[in-house]
Parts: C-alpha cells; structure tokens; sequence
C-alpha cells in the first residue's frame, strides 16, 4: 500500500488562536479520506497547510512523498485543489476558466482544449460552458471549480467543503461526480460537516475538534460509537421527562439524554420501527407528547458522543461567506 | 522550460484573462478614457483662456502633461485590481498551481498597459480635435508615446505592492487619488513652473513627473524656444532622468511586490 497523504505532528497558530494542535493523517493512495468537524474545527487550515497555501509553526507533510514546503512547486503539479469559496473567475467562460488553469499547469495548448471540453461534459456544463460564470447558478460555479481542478489529471485531490452551501439537489449531484471521481482511483482528501456527507464517500474518516483528532474510524465504526439511530421525544413538560426515561428504560443500548430546555429525550437504540412501537406502548398516555422519532446519527450525534458537548455549526449550516481575506485578519 | 520562460508564459496567460475581463466589463476603459477627454477640454478651454504662453499654443503645452497624468492615474489600475483580486477565491487556485509566483503580477501589469494604450489612442484623437499638433518624426512621436507606456509600466509595480499592502480596492482607490493628484500637479504638467513659490518650485524640478513631461514635449516638438526649461540637471536631461527612475521604481518594486504578493497570499 503506498501512502499519498502523510502529516504528522501539524500545528498552525494565529495570534491567539491554535487552530491546528498536532494533527497526524495518512492516506492511502487510491482512498478517500473524510476529515469531519464543526465550523473553525481546523479542516480548512490543514487543507491549506497540504495543499502549500500555508505554512505550519510545527510539523510535516508530504503528497506522495513530496514535501509540502521543500517541494512545494512539484507538490501543486500532481494535486488538485477545490477550496471552500468557488476559486472561478466570473468573468471567464466555464471553457476559458478550465483552459486558464490547463495553462497554468503547463499542459501542451491541444490537449487543454479537448480536456476542457471533455471535463465540461462530464460535469453537465457543456451547454453552459461558452457563457461566463457569473451567470453560473451555486452549484454549477462548484461544479466548474472541480473541473479546474482536475484539468491537468491531478493523483491527488483535495475538496474543503465541496456540498457547503448548495441546495440539497445540487449536493446529491455533487456527491455523484465525486463518487466517479473515486472509481477512477483518484486519492481524495475531503472535508465535511456532514457525517451523512463522509458516510457516503469516505473509506476512512478522522474527526476533528479544535485543532486535534478526536476519532477516526470507518463510518461504520464511527456510527457504532455513536451507537446508530435514537429514539426521540419532545414533550409538553419537561418535568415528564424523567416519566420517560422510567417508561422506556432498558430500551435504549445507552443511558437517555433528557435535554430540559428543549423539553426533549433522546436515547441510542437499535431496531428501527418495532422500538418505535414498543416505546409507544409503553409511554401510552403517560406523558403528553409532541413530537416522536427515529433519528439517523449525524455531526450533532457523533460530537456529542465524542466530547459531551454539540458541535458548533451555525444554525444555517452555511459557511462563514467573509472572503479569504478578511478571515485571514481575524484568525491570524 | 526555464524559469524565465515559465514566467513569461504565465504572465501572459494571466494577461490574456484579466483582458478578457476588462472587455466583459468596459465600464473601466469607458471611465479610463472619459475622464482624460474630459481633462483635455476642460484645461483646454478654461486654462488655455486665461494661461498665455510665449512661442506656443497652450493645447500644444498642454498635451504632454495630460498624457502623464492620464497614463499615471491608468497604471493606478493595477492596485484597485489586485485589491480586488486578494479579496477573492481565486488567488488561490493561483497559488494551488505550479505557476511561476510572479505571474499574477506580470499578468496584471502587462494588462493594465493595454488600458493606457486605449487611453492614449482616445487621447490623441481627442488632442487632434482640439487642435494639438506634433511637429516631431514619427519615430521621435512613437518614442514619446513610448515613454510615456513605459514610466507608466514601472510606476504599476509600486501601484502593485501598494494594492497588495490594503485593506480592500476602495481604500487603494482613495489613496491612490490623494497620493497621483498632487504628484501630477505640483509639475510642469498644465503651467510652467517659474512662478511657482520656491518650495513647490523645486520639488517640480526634480519630479520625475516633470521630467516626463519634459522629455514628452521635446520629442512632440511642443517646446518653445521663448520657454526654455529650468536649468536644473534633471530637466536638461529629461528622458535619461526620467529613465533612471522608471528603471529605479522597477529594480525596487518588481522584487518588493513580489514578495509582498506570495506573503499575503500566504495568510
């Protein structure tokens, strides 16, 4: 097995702020790696520290064995990188876009053109490719941003935050052009808020938190930590929720949350529908309750698990939309 | 390829984008070459009635300073985009790339020559509207408008570390204002500058600006003998004193901006 991504001992400060605390990756080459975690975890930082845009205080890596700092021009030729905020020009066309990058990396002017086109068509953007892409909706600018990426056939691949802010349509779509990306044995490295997201295209995912490395596992590993799906009820008065937490006990695989403020219980179970029932059955009209569900794990889930406490996602999940700029001033 | 000929190449596949650009969005040539129109009528009408000056029309004087002073604010150009440029996602897919390090700013610069080339053309057409004349050769001409193209280039590279060093385009924009205005009026731009107080006087001698204008004039012919320059060196020898800064401003900033470039991508 050869390794295509290796970091070790990664640390990065701004001023005040540690956003990376030792961060220690391997990928192996051929593998998606999903990196989980919460707005300001340090996904992104150590994206950019990987993909030569930013120094580390402390630590190493390497992309198929090349140093990210000593090598730094032979590491940007064999990777491709898709950041956070849609690196496209929108004055350029898709086409002029893909074949700007293509120059850049110095791919003879022919095969430029034909690989644009070719890319253009494999993201659903050949009909849009000759308008620029300030006319381009969120999701198709996304789309043309991995394309730019992949002009020059890049081993290694890096997406931060690739479905961040794109309607759940446009994510779905998304996750299929990745999902091909991968059949073509492209090493991926992808970062995520979404555990749904890691789950459906990571081989191996790493959870961060502060900076640090909190779990890694498979999804299947990571879920079973988690312990599956909970069982869920919101009731008029949380003065019931300890009348649940009797009713249903030795229900649950764990020991229920009872959330007072949200007047809600939530506990890990396994059995799908026919807990569902019986936990009915045995609340019967004991308690009034508003609301009654299954819950698939998500980040919430596994944060809450891993560290006790919820993960700081903004509540509308979008991403800090500051440009890249005026964030380097505040976190530096 | 070597790395020179890496840089050229992808200085020139950055210029050819931020040209398409400026022709997708024309509203920057439209005020780029507006305003020196405007310039040319105003001081030609308004000042040229009331500034006689001996052995020359004052549109002939008038000519030279309006071409610095319109070169100078269009190489400003360069800091407002580069501003904007830092602000966007797009710095770093550049930075992503095996690109050489400089052709983001090569790209802008070179660029930011072709606005003054259309500037310049709008300019003459205009001047020749109004009654301006050369009375040089061609080739003495073509080196003035030569000149004129390359102190603006060197000056876009301070404009360059200038942009690079703020904030957002719109802080580069009032600055660059405060900052050209002056530089391009305290001059032998639009008077002669013998009556100037001493202060002002002596600063105009010695402003590359001036000497510009200077070494401009001479080869238009738009000089007076009954106007000769100020007997100080640089305006006895304009076109060297003006070249030694253009090659000054480009030792000190091509490396400065550079630098500046790769460390503020690199936050």
């Amino acid at each position: 097995m050869t390794v295509a991504i290796e970091v070790s001992g990664l640390v990065k400060r701004f001023k005040r702020t540690t956003a990376l605390d030792g961060i220690d990756l391997e990928v192996p080459e051929g593998t998606v790696l999903g990196l989980l975690g919460p707005n300001g975890a340090g996904k992104t930082t150590a994206v950019r520290i990987m993909t030569t845009l930013l120094k580390p205080d402390a630590g190493r890596a390497t992309v198929l064995g090349l140093d990210v700092l000593r090598d730094a021009d032979r590491v940007r030729a064999v990777i491709g990188v898709t950041g956070q905020y849609a690196a496209v020009d929108e004055y350029l066309t898709g086409f002029e876009n893909l074949e700007m990058a293509g120059r850049l990396y110095h791919l003879p002017r022919a095969e430029v053109r034909s690989r644009a086109r070719s890319l253009l068509e494999q993201f659903d953007l050949a009909d849009a490719g000759d308008r620029i892409s300030k006319t381009y909706s969120g999701g198709m600018r996304r789309r043309l941003d991995i394309a730019a990426s992949l002009i020059a056939r890049p081993r290694v691949l890096f997406l931060d935050e690739p479905t961040t802010g794109l309607d759940p349509r446009s994510r779905i779509t998304m996750w299929e052009f990745i999902a091909a990306l991968v059949g073509e044995g492209t090493t991926i490295l992808l970062t995520t808020q979404y555990l749904e997201e890691a789950d459906r295209l990571a081989d191996g995912i790493a959870v961060v938190d502060h900076g640090r490395i909190i779990a890694r596992g498979t999804a299947d590993e990571l879920k079973a930590q988690v312990g599956g799906e909970r069982l869920e009820f919101t009731v008029t008065d949380a003065a019931d929720l300890p009348v649940l937490a009797d009713a249903l006990s030795g229900l649950g695989l764990d020991r229920p949350n009872l959330d007072e403020a949200n007047r809600t219980f939530s506990m890990p179970v396994s059995g799908g529908a026919g807990v569902l029932r019986e936990a009915l059955d045995r609340v019967a009209d004991r308690v009034t309750v508003i609301d009654v569900g299954l819950r698939r794990p998500d980040l919430d889930d596994v944060f809450l698990t891993l560290t006790g406490r919820a993960a700081e996602v903004q509540p509308d999940g979008k991403p800090d939309e500051r440009p890249a700029r005026d964030r380097a001033e505040v976190t530096r | 390829m070597s790395s020179v000929g890496m840089a050229v190449a992808d200085g020139l596949v950055v210029t050819k984008r931020n040209l398409l650009k400026i022709r997708r969005v024309p509203d920057v040539l439209v005020f780029s070459t507006l305003s020196p129109i405007m310039f040319v009528l105003l001081f030609t009408y308004i000042f040229g009635s009331a500034i006689p000056l001996p052995g020359v029309d004052y549109v002939d004087f008038l000519m030279a300073g309006i071409f610095a002073q319109t070169v100078v604010f269009g190489s400003s150009f360069t800091g407002t985009s580069l501003a904007e440029d830092m602000t966007k996602g797009l710095i770093d897919r550049f930075r992503s790339l095996p690109m050489a390090r400089s052709a983001v700013l090569v790209g802008r610069t070179f660029a930011d020559v072709g606005i003054n080339v259309v500037s310049m053309v709008v300019m003459v057409i205009t001047g020749l509207l109004v009654g301006w004349r050369i009375n040089g050769t061609v080739l003495e001409a073509l080196a003035g408008f030569g000149l004129l193209l390359l102190f603006a280039y060197s000056v876009s590279w301070l404009m360059a570390l200038i942009g690079l060093s703020v904030r957002s385009p719109e802080v580069f924009n009032n600055a660059s204002f405060i900052v050209i205005f002056p530089i391009t009026f305290i001059a032998n731009t639009f008077v002669p500058t013998n009556n100037f107080p001493t202060v002002l006087k002596v600063v105009a001698e010695w402003n590359p600006i001036s000497a510009l204008v200077q070494a401009v004039r001479e080869l238009w012919g738009n000089t007076s003998p009954q106007l000769p320059p100020p007997d100080v060196w640089p305006l006895q020898h304009p076109v060297l004193y003006s070249g030694l800064w253009m090659l000054g401003l480009l030792l000190v900033f091509v490396p400065l901006s550079i630098r500046k470039y790769q460390r503020v991508a690199a936050r």
